[in-house]
């Protein structure tokens, strides 16, 4: 069996932006940059991104590309079942944030055309929570389905897993090649139009607004390294199977600089859009920025159409792109996340592609049912939180502890990198992976622990959101323990022969081993 | 908008964008010289 392999440089390269290009570029990053001391959050955005993010990119690039596999294959071929759990365990983690992201783009894709005629009416966050969302039930119970996210939800789920069957040169490839340039290509529409309304510069001035003090506090270092990590779709177990479909003569350093650079360039051009629009709705209201800034389903789904009501003109359009960015974003990064487990079913039970689509995909279009519920954004919710913060973060933490300091390949696969790129690696590579990333990762999820295990967030119950304890431990710290145990088990099976072996110098080990 | 708002968007876009452009230049440049030692 041949392996795929990406038709062009670019179009891998389109492939890993569209992945890391997400929800989180339009909806977190501006946000997180404006909390953390507007302009001055830029340095250590920075040395986050040349020290953690692109390095860490390169070490999934090298992975995949030397050990050409899945995550679970690349890390069994890499030491063995000691390393291949944490393959899976990334997997899993990436099933799971694959069924409630793709409830989030359904509703992306419905606001798409409620945007015609601003359906949400004047009361925005009653329309979405009462009238769109129907959120009438309390944390943990079900209600029945709504059936105006379940159909857009099958809709998102028949394009990603259509896309899936057509292959990774006809598929992914090209579905990447199209909608990364009209997304592109609408942000910047989105931000010409932005910056030109009344009241822009006031969000700028609030965006950009350097507050040098705020460089001082560990904490806007914790939350840049923390941005930069999340943004870029590392620890997801992605861009080790992307990588594994380059051809052999790939410039993995480069390709890794080009997507990470790809990605900033994005945030800040989304973040120039949304706080143009916000200062434009602060004057409007006349208020204070700091009054309507805000972040994540809030800003997309109640800010911003409550913003296009008041916009002077061409309300629909402005709402139209604005959803249909948020739709091309989300289906990108989908597809690239459901991809893992496609590959990694595919190489372990040596089934068709066709299959692995069908049982791997069929089986997450089934459970993210569950968030096309009346009380499905409480399950939402909960499961984001606990799979990012225990799920990702901790996989990543993992990941560079045990390829740097447990199993000792960061020479081999610098050496690998090396050989084949332009641009080499030298001693920064290896101290960003095996002391920076894992003090700031080790530093962020002690805190994250505590937190946790202490009951300290400030709310009722002391449980994040002041869910019930019950909640969040079915619907948060289970679905998080789940993916690790699920890598665990995975990993017990005997790979297919056609995978089970592996020479490295061979151009195609898995078909010589047939 | 203050001085230092815009001076911070300036020198964010050069090296954001700068940073981009630059990494595609040299795969532009390398790939070309590759071509041509391919065809050499």
């Amino acid at each position: 069996m041949e392996r795929s392999t990406w038709g062009t440089r670019a179009g891998f390269i389109m492939a890993a932006v569209g992945s890391a290009v997400g929800l989180g570029n339009i909806w977190r990053f501006p946000y997180v940059a404006y909390e953390n001391g507007g302009g001055a959050f830029f340095i250590p955005y920075l040395f986050a991104l040349l020290t953690a993010g692109i390095p860490i990119l390169i070490l999934e690039f090298t992975i995949g590309h030397r050990y050409r596999g899945s995550a679970p294959l690349s890390f069994f071929r890499m030491s063995g079942k000691k390393a291949e759990w944490l393959g899976w365990w990334a997997m899993f983690v990436s099933f799971v944030i694959s069924v409630y992201y793709a409830v989030i783009i359904a509703w992306a894709m419905r606001y798409t055309l409620f945007s015609f005629n601003q359906a949400w009416g004047e009361d925005t966050e009653g329309f979405l929570f009462s009238d769109f969302l129907q959120l009438t039930v309390s944390p943990g119970e079900t209600g029945g389905i709504v059936w105006g996210i379940f159909i857009p939800l099958v809709i998102v789920w028949v394009i990603t897993l259509g896309i899936l069957l057509a292959g990774v040169k006809k598929g992914i490839e090209l579905a990447n090649r199209i909608f990364i340039p009209t997304l592109v290509l609408i942000f910047i529409v989105i931000v010409i139009r932005a910056v030109t309304l009344d009241g822009a510069a006031m969000g700028l001035e609030a965006f950009f607004k350097p507050n040098f003090n705020a460089i001082m506090d560990p904490t806007v270092w914790v939350a840049a390294y923390g941005h930069i990590f999340f943004s870029l779709s590392v620890a997801f177990a992605i861009m080790i199977t992307y990588s594994s479909y380059l051809p052999k003569k790939s410039d993995i350093t480069n390709n890794a600089f080009i997507t990470g650079f790809a990605n900033s360039s994005f945030e800040l051009l989304a973040g120039i859009g949304v706080f143009a629009v916000l200062g434009f709705m602060a004057a409007q209201s006349g208020v204070e920025v700091a009054d309507v800034a805000s972040a994540g389903v809030g800003l997309a789904f109640v800010v911003f159409p409550a913003i296009i009501n008041e916009f002077p003109g061409f309300n629909g359009l402005f709402g139209f792109l604005f959803f249909l960015s948020l739709t091309l974003a989300g289906l990108t990064s989908l597809m690239s996340i459901t991809e893992t487990y496609v590959a990694g079913f595919t190489e372990k039970f040596g089934i068709s592609r066709r299959k692995a689509v069908a049982i791997g995909g069929g089986l997450a279009a089934l459970i993210s049912i569950l968030f096309a519920t009346q009380g499905g954004l409480f399950f939402l919710d909960i499961a984001d939180y606990y799979i990012n913060q225990f799920g990702v973060a901790a996989v990543g933490l993992v990941e560079v502890v045990m390829v740097v300091w447990i199993l000792r390949k960061a020479g081999a696969l610098q050496d690998h990198a090396n050989e084949i790129s332009d641009i080499r690696l030298g001693g920064w590579w290896k101290f960003s992976l095996g002391v920076i990333t894992p003090i700031v990762l080790g530093y962020m999820m002690f805190g994250l622990l505590r937190l946790n295990i202490f009951q300290q967030f400030e709310t009722d119950t002391g449980n994040y959101e002041g869910y019930s304890n019950m909640f969040t431990l079915f619907g948060g710290v289970a679905v998080a323990a789940g993916a690790l145990i699920f890598g665990i088990l995975f990993s017990l099976g005997k790979w297919h022969k056609n995978y089970r072996y592996y020479d490295e110098h061979s151009e195609h080990p898995a078909k010589e081993k047939e | 908008m203050s001085v230092s708002a815009i001076v911070v968007m300036i020198i964010g876009m050069v090296l954001l964008w700068g940073g981009l452009a630059a990494s595609i230049f040299h795969a532009v440049k390398s790939s070309k010289a590759n071509k041509a030692e391919d065809l050499g």
